[in-house]
């Protein structure tokens, strides 16, 4: 019949329906956790990725469809394509790969870089992007957050902050690519996206990123603490620890890597596999 | 997108009120069906011709409901679901009930229960660490009773959800799916010809296109 034998199928409930004023650790079934998502990210210009990959077996190294396919069939809980092309006339090309990855990957792409619209956020939308992520726009116009927010709901607007330490303790935000310094306290910044309506952040170290040394803890511990939206830790990672680390000591909801799954170092469900042997919730 | 369809297969209609992307729930029904027509529609008239019926959501619920009003949806959407296959999805759920805490505003009453946001005081897990609003991610939806769009799919299976508020329906005996964050609640409901989950099948990856497709093939 349509019955599906699993061993974790238990008994169903007897009696009356639950409530919700009754305690949750009164209820019949174990206790279910959201699981820490894993997150490759892409570095695209004009329709390809920067570097390639590894992968011995794609056909096309450069083709981020290809590459988002195969993290998803390695198990990734997202995919982010973030756009660095130059030129502005070549800017709609990270349409059509929205739109082709969106056909065969059915897991949620996030899509940042050099959105500066609510225009900008809706064509990324319309072409099959869950979540759109804006960073120096942001910092630039803050309203644009309420904006878009207000438009297209805030589980689809994810701010990208970009922080450097000044002092131990002291984040600041930076913008450009991380050239800008703007002065802006990173905690504070973050507690104001959030008020203006952003779903989530992505966190980015400017100090760890691509020196393969780990997260920035204290900045990441600090950022999702001051908040209630979920955090994504970004920069730095180059060991299977250090995603473990983002989620444990970090705090982060999230964690983005880029560079250990691209050179074939390690697939996504190695490091899945890594943070479960940790007693963290992943999706295997 | 229109194709010749065997005889007897109707349209899978994904009902198109303007509030946002529809295309990754048509890319996925195109994925498990590709034999089948499935058109996205705002016109009441195809809806009502519809075999069957996919109402998908997102963003926030009083919007939804304007947009489904200004365009004269309303009648369609609630004979569709007394008549035939019908998925909620998402808001698309959470529209089925009478009345939600987003925006006070009222729904299309097809289940008797309300929707409301996840209650500030219980976002914590069990270590006392906090639990982030929306529930954004992957999360375990334990199957409560057996279903057609269950078959295939292990129970406690992990499925992406992205939400602030959630059903809370009267009726316990419509619950087929419930999912803890925070507290237990409800992730999917059904009664006769409904079905209506709150997570995202469409981006869940293989567990969600098996839902997806077991909808397809759902007879009631």
């Amino acid at each position: 019949m349509d019955r599906s034998i699993s061993p974790r199928r238990k008994p169903r409930p007897t009696g009356s329906p639950r409530r919700d004023d009754q305690p949750a650790r009164a209820q019949w079934w174990s206790i279910l956790a959201l699981a820490k998502r894993i997150i490759p990210c892409l570095d695209v210009t004009a329709g390809r990725v920067v570097k390639g990959t590894n992968f011995i077996d794609l056909r096309d190294a450069g083709d981020p469809v290809e590459i988002a396919r195969r993290y998803d069939q390695q198990g990734a809980d997202e995919v982010t394509f973030l756009d660095i092309t130059a030129s502005s006339d070549q800017r709609d090309i990270i349409l059509h790969v929205v739109e082709a990855c969106a056909a065969q990957v059915f897991i949620p792409l996030t899509v940042g870089g050099g959105v500066r619209s609510v225009a900008d956020v809706r064509r990324l939308l319309n072409a099959g992007a869950d979540k759109v992520s804006m960073n120096t726009a942001a910092v630039e116009n803050p309203e644009l957050i309420a904006e878009a927010s207000a438009k297209v709901g805030n589980q689809c607007i994810v701010v990208a902050i970009d922080a450097k330490q000044q002092a131990p303790g002291v984040w600041q935000v930076f913008t450009h690519g991380g050239r800008k310094n703007t002065g802006i306290d990173a905690i504070a910044w973050a507690r104001r996206v959030q008020a203006l309506g952003a779903g989530e952040i992505l966190l980015t170290s400017m100090d760890r990123d691509g020196t393969r040394n780990g997260f920035d803890l204290p900045l990441t511990r600090a950022v999702a603490d001051a908040v209630d939206i979920p955090v994504i830790a970004s920069g730095g990672v180059g060991t299977l620890q250090h995603l473990a680390e983002g989620v444990t000591e970090g705090r982060a909801d999230a964690v983005l890597a880029a560079s250990i799954f691209h050179f074939g170092e390690f697939t996504v469900r190695q490091a899945k596999e890594h943070l479960r042997n940790q007693g963290i919730e992943v999706r295997l | 997108m229109i194709r010749t369809t065997a005889a007897g297969d109707g349209e899978i209609v994904v009902i198109d009120y303007g509030m946002g992307n529809l295309r990754s729930v048509w890319q996925a029904l195109q994925h498990v069906a590709p034999q089948r027509t499935i058109r996205v529609s705002a016109e009441a008239a195809v809806v009502a011709a519809a075999e069957r019926v996919v109402f998908p959501g997102q963003g926030a619920m009083p919007d939804c409901m304007r947009e489904i009003d200004q365009r004269g949806l309303r009648a369609a959407i609630i004979d569709a679901a007394r008549n035939k296959p019908f998925l909620g999805i998402c808001i698309g759920q959470q529209m089925l009930f009478e009345h939600s805490e987003e925006g006070d505003i009222a729904g299309l009453s097809v289940f008797p229960g309300v929707v409301r946001r996840f209650p500030a005081e219980r976002m914590r897990d069990q270590d006392g660490g906090k639990l982030k609003v929306p529930h954004m991610g992957w999360n375990e939806v334990r199957q409560r009773t057996d279903h057609p769009l269950w078959r295939g799919i292990a129970d406690g299976t992990r499925f992406y959800f992205v939400h602030s508020y959630y059903a809370d329906p009267v009726d316990a005996g419509c619950v087929v799916g419930t999912t803890d964050y925070g507290l237990p609640f409800t992730s999917a409901v059904a009664r006769d010809n409904i079905f209506a989950i709150q997570c995202h099948p469409e981006k869940s990856a293989a567990a969600g296109l098996a839902l997806l497709a077991n909808f397809v093939a759902w007879k009631p």
